[in-house]
């Protein structure tokens, strides 16, 4: 039993670190790819289509690990399930952020250039609520005091998201876009709340980042 | 022989129910919320309540022989039985009771019996620890939550680290308790008997085990017994009481309360006290029951709460009041059956 005598919690460590790390890599390469998209760079959307994927099999054999490793190291029961259950709950986010690239390169969605900046500032807040909640778990491990300060940040960017939602959502079925066929305004509304699920997502991690801080304090 | 064990079965049984409720005191949280395996918990209270008791617990035994010195061994199986019923039915009523209490009003109703002065200066040295031993056990929860806070907040541990770090913490911390628990307990099991039996000092080569830490040596076993056979059932309710008390919040209770009984039972702390010319506490048996309540209190007052819990407060001074006169009424009317119908010099 080294590990109860030495506590090699530092694996452990370095491996959440490095998870969080793709995580943080995952939601940077969607706004990326979206931005191609958006703006009209095909090509270049296609080329790097495969990042995405590669991030999130990674970050999938990370989790893994990590789940086998929270169960084999000395750690308390308690903030054990809860680890577990923010690493499980963060794995969504990676993998709703692949399942929308990919989505839109099968569909081609065609994005009207009056849309275009609407468009972008929703991927920028999503994606930003992401970076929020992964900043707000590193902090959990490491300055459990600075917990709050992200989860309001995930809260800002989250309501600010939602809010390009409804615009753009409104935009599409207005006679703004009349001449826009009733499929593809349903096809663009569907995407529309695919790229603000990553903000929802983040907003509810961080409300268990939050409960499980507020446990920790002494 | 055979007498002298069923004299002595009072005191041992007290000393179960004592190793049975206490031992949760100390490793209620840990083992409760599965922090710390509940065989690893056992063995450690073992070892350390049987050293406490035998190294450290003659201080506050001589301060109950000061209270009223039992002139007989029936007279102590009675005073010891008298204290054990009255910590079963207070414990039925749920109130956080101690064996020190029941074991003070046990030895006040032989004092009644046999007319023998209750020396009020010793009584009410042990009354005034009773009640301060909760405050200064909440003062000290206090104070380490501070110091803990800042620790924390400036050397800004990884979080998987200071679990590592608790869990040996509350390993550490609960051994120290049980040592504490039983030098300061061990006074309530065995103290009644340990002035009448003449038992011969047993020469080991390195030290003396004298008459008393023999006796101290079963009470310790008997205690021991109480947390194998019983304290893992109390463990757990009381882990699932205070989940909402933090794991480092858990190390600071049981350090808290911990030093208050070290505190109250160490001769040798007391001397080093008085050589610094500073001032020194009595050695008496307080409750550990009432220690953990009075941390919890310090640690929830130190966060920032308002809502002390008045009704816990007056279940607390009843523990005070009504355990004593309890056993020494039972005690009282027992040395009276002790003496006329099983015929039994009680004075």
């Amino acid at each position: 039993m080294p590990h109860i005598l030495f506590g090699r919690s530092r694996e452990l460590e370095i491996e959440i670190t490095e998870y969080l790390d793709l995580v943080n890599r995952g939601a940077l390469t969607f706004k990326r790819d979206l931005k191609r998209y958006i703006q009209k760079d095909f090509n270049l959307f296609e080329e790097s289509l495969t990042d995405i994927k590669k991030i999130e099999n990674n970050a999938d054999e990370h989790q893994k690990d990590i789940k086998y490793k929270l169960y084999k190291y000395m750690l308390i029961p308690e903030s054990r399930a809860d680890v577990l259950n923010i690493i499980e709950e963060i794995d969504t986010i990676t993998d709703l952020a692949k399942e929308v690239i990919y989505e839109i390169s099968i569909e081609k969605p065609v994005i009207p250039e009056e849309l275009e900046s609407d468009f972008l500032e929703l991927v920028e807040n999503s994606s930003e609520a992401v970076d929020m909640l992964v900043k707000s778990v590193r902090a959990f491990f490491e300055e459990i005091s600075q917990v709050n300060d992200y989860v309001n940040k995930v809260h800002f960017y989250e309501h600010q998201a939602d809010k390009n939602e409804e615009r753009l959502k409104r935009k599409i079925f207005s006679d703004q876009c009349k001449e826009i066929d009733i499929a593809y305004k349903l096809q663009l509304r569907y995407f529309i709340e695919e790229i603000a699920a990553l903000s929802d997502q983040a907003e509810m991690v961080s409300e268990d980042v939050s409960v499980a801080a507020v446990k920790r304090r002494i | 022989m055979i007498e002298v064990i069923i004299y002595l079965s009072s005191g041992l049984f007290l000393g179960w129910s004592l190793g049975a409720n206490d031992a949760a005191n100390i490793f209620g949280t840990a083992v409760g919320s599965r922090m710390l395996k509940f065989s690893t918990a056992a063995l450690i209270m073992t070892v350390f309540v049987i050293l406490g008791s035998v190294v450290s617990g003659a201080g506050a035994s001589n301060t109950l022989g000061a209270l009223g010195q039992v002139g007989t061994l029936p007279a102590a199986f009675v005073v010891a039985f008298a204290a054990a019923v009255a910590v079963s039915w207070m414990t039925k009523l749920s109130l956080p009771v101690s064996t020190s209490h029941s074991i003070v009003g046990g030895i006040i109703g032989w004092n009644l019996y046999s007319g023998f002065a209750t020396d009020l200066s010793v009584l009410r040295e042990i009354v005034g620890a009773w009640i301060f031993s909760p405050v200064l056990s909440a003062f000290f929860a206090v104070i380490l939550y501070f110091i803990f806070k800042k620790w924390l907040n400036n050397a800004k541990i990884h979080l998987l680290q200071l679990d590592f770090y608790t869990r040996w913490g509350l390993l550490i911390v609960g051994a120290f308790g049980a040592y504490s628990l039983g030098a300061n307990n061990i006074a309530n099991v065995m103290g009644v008997f340990t002035g009448i039996m003449n038992i011969p000092d047993y020469n080991l080569g390195i030290f003396t085990f004298s008459g008393a830490q023999q006796l101290f040596l079963l009470g310790g076993i008997a205690i021991s017994v109480g947390v194998v056979t019983y304290s893992k059932k109390v463990m757990l309710t009381v882990g699932s009481n205070i989940m909402d008390i933090s794991p480092v919040g858990a190390f600071i209770v049981v350090l808290a309360s911990s030093t208050t009984l070290f505190i109250f039972a160490s001769a040798s702390l007391k001397n080093f006290l008085i050589m610094l010319g500073l001032p020194s506490l009595p050695l008496v048996p307080v409750s550990s029951s009432q220690a953990v309540v009075g941390a919890v209190l310090g640690l929830g007052l130190a966060k920032g709460g308002r809502n002390i819990n008045f009704k816990l407060l007056g279940k607390i001074g009843a523990g005070w009041v009504l355990t004593p006169i309890t056993a020494a009424v039972i005690s009282f009317f027992l040395l009276f059956f002790m003496q006329n119908v099983f015929i039994r010099s009680v004075v």
